[in-house]
C-alpha cells in the first residue's frame, strides 16, 4: 500500500481543488497523443487525429480525457486505498481494453507537466513529488488485476 | 543517427532562445534531488541538501545545473551529431561518477516539467514532443560508452 504523509495529502489536494478537471484532462490526453503517438491506436473510434490542433480540438478527446481526469479525483478522494478504487477500471483495462500498463505511466508523467504548465511557479519541487508519487499509485493501481 | 524535422528543430531552438540556462539548469537539478532523492548520493559533497529549501538554496546545486543545462545547449546547437558531443561526458559519467543511466531519463523528464513551469502555455504539445525526443537522444547519447 502507498503511505502518504499528511504534507503529501495536504499538497495533493489543495492542488487538485484548483484543477479544472474538463481542461486538463483533454489537454493531458491530447498531449499523450501527440508527444506518444502510438497510443492513438487505443482511439480509433475518436475521429480526426492527423496533427497536433487535430488532437487538442477534437471533443471526444477533450470528453474522454475529462472522464480519465474525474477518475483520478477519486484516487485523491481516496488515497489510503488506491486499489480499491481502481480495482473495476483495472479489470476494464486489461480485460476490455488491453491497454499496456506502461501506458499509464506515460498518461501520469503528461499530467505532470500539464499541471507544471498551469501552475507555474507554484508547481515546486515538492508539489511535484507528492503528485509524483500519486500517478505512480494510480499506474500501479490500474495494473493491479493485470493477468 | 536521430532524423529532426524541420518542425521539430524550430520548436526546440525557439523554446531554447526564452530559456535562461543558470536558471533552468538549477531549478532542473533541484527538482531531480527532491522528487528522486536517492539521486543525492551522487553529491555528497554539495553540502546542505537535507531539505528542498537547502536544495533550491545550494549554490553547488545551482552551479552544477547550470554546468548540465549548458553541455545540454550544445546538443541545441548540434542535433545532427548529438552522440560525439556526448561522446567525452559518456565515458566520464561511466568511467569516473559511476551514475547509473537511467538517471540521465529522470533528469531529462525532470527538465522537461521545469521547462512547462517556466514558460506555460509556450510549452505547447508540439514543443513537448520536440523536447521528450531531444532528452531521450541525450540520454542515449550519454549511455553510449558504457561498457
Amino acid at each position: 500500500m502507498v503511505h502518504f504523509t499528511a504534507e503529501e495529502k495536504s499538497t495533493i489536494t489543495s492542488l487538485w481543488g484548483k484543477v479544472n478537471v474538463e481542461e486538463t484532462g483533454g489537454e493531458a490526453l491530447g498531449r499523450l497523443l501527440v508527444v506518444y503517438p502510438w497510443t492513438q491506436r487505443f482511439f480509433d473510434s475518436f475521429g480526426n487525429l492527423s496533427s497536433p490542433s487535430a488532437i487538442l480540438g477534437n471533443p471526444k478527446v477533450k470528453a474522454h480525457g475529462k472522464k480519465v481526469l474525474t477518475s483520478l479525483g477519486d484516487a485523491v478522494k481516496n488515497l489510503d486505498n488506491l486499489k480499491g478504487a481502481f480495482s473495476k477500471l483495472s479489470e476494464l483495462h486489461c480485460d476490455k481494453l488491453h491497454v499496456d500498463p506502461e501506458n499509464f505511466r506515460l498518461l501520469g508523467n503528461v499530467l505532470i507537466v500539464v499541471l507544471a504548465a498551469h501552475f507555474g511557479k507554484e508547481f515546486t519541487p515538492e508539489v511535484q513529488a507528492a503528485w509524483q508519487k500519486l500517478v505512480t499509485g494510480v499506474a500501479s493501481a490500474l495494473a493491479h488485476k493485470y493477468h | 543517427m536521430v532524423n529532426w524535422t524541420t518542425e521539430e528543430k524550430h520548436a526546440i531552438s525557439t523554446i531554447w532562445a526564452k530559456v535562461d540556462v543558470d536558471k533552468l539548469g538549477a531549478h532542473t537539478l533541484s527538482r531531480l534531488l527532491v522528487v528522486y532523492p536517492w539521486t543525492q548520493r551522487y553529491f555528497s559533497n554539495f553540502g546542505n541538501l537535507s531539505s528542498p529549501i537547502a536544495i533550491d538554496g545550494n549554490p553547488r546545486v545551482r552551479a552544477h545545473g547550470k554546468k548540465v543545462l549548458t553541455s545540454f545547449g550544445e546538443a541545441v546547437k548540434n542535433l545532427d551529431n548529438v552522440k560525439a558531443i556526448f561522446d567525452k561526458l559518456s565515458h566520464l559519467h561511466s568511467e569516473k561518477l559511476h551514475v547509473d543511466p537511467q538517471n540521465f531519463r529522470l533528469l531529462g523528464d525532470n527538465l522537461i516539467i521545469e521547462l512547462a513551469a517556466s514558460l506555460g502555455k509556450d510549452f505547447t504539445p508540439e514543443a513537448q514532443a520536440a523536447w521528450q525526443k531531444l532528452v531521450g537522444v541525450v540520454a542515449s547519447a550519454l549511455s553510449k560508452q558504457y561498457h
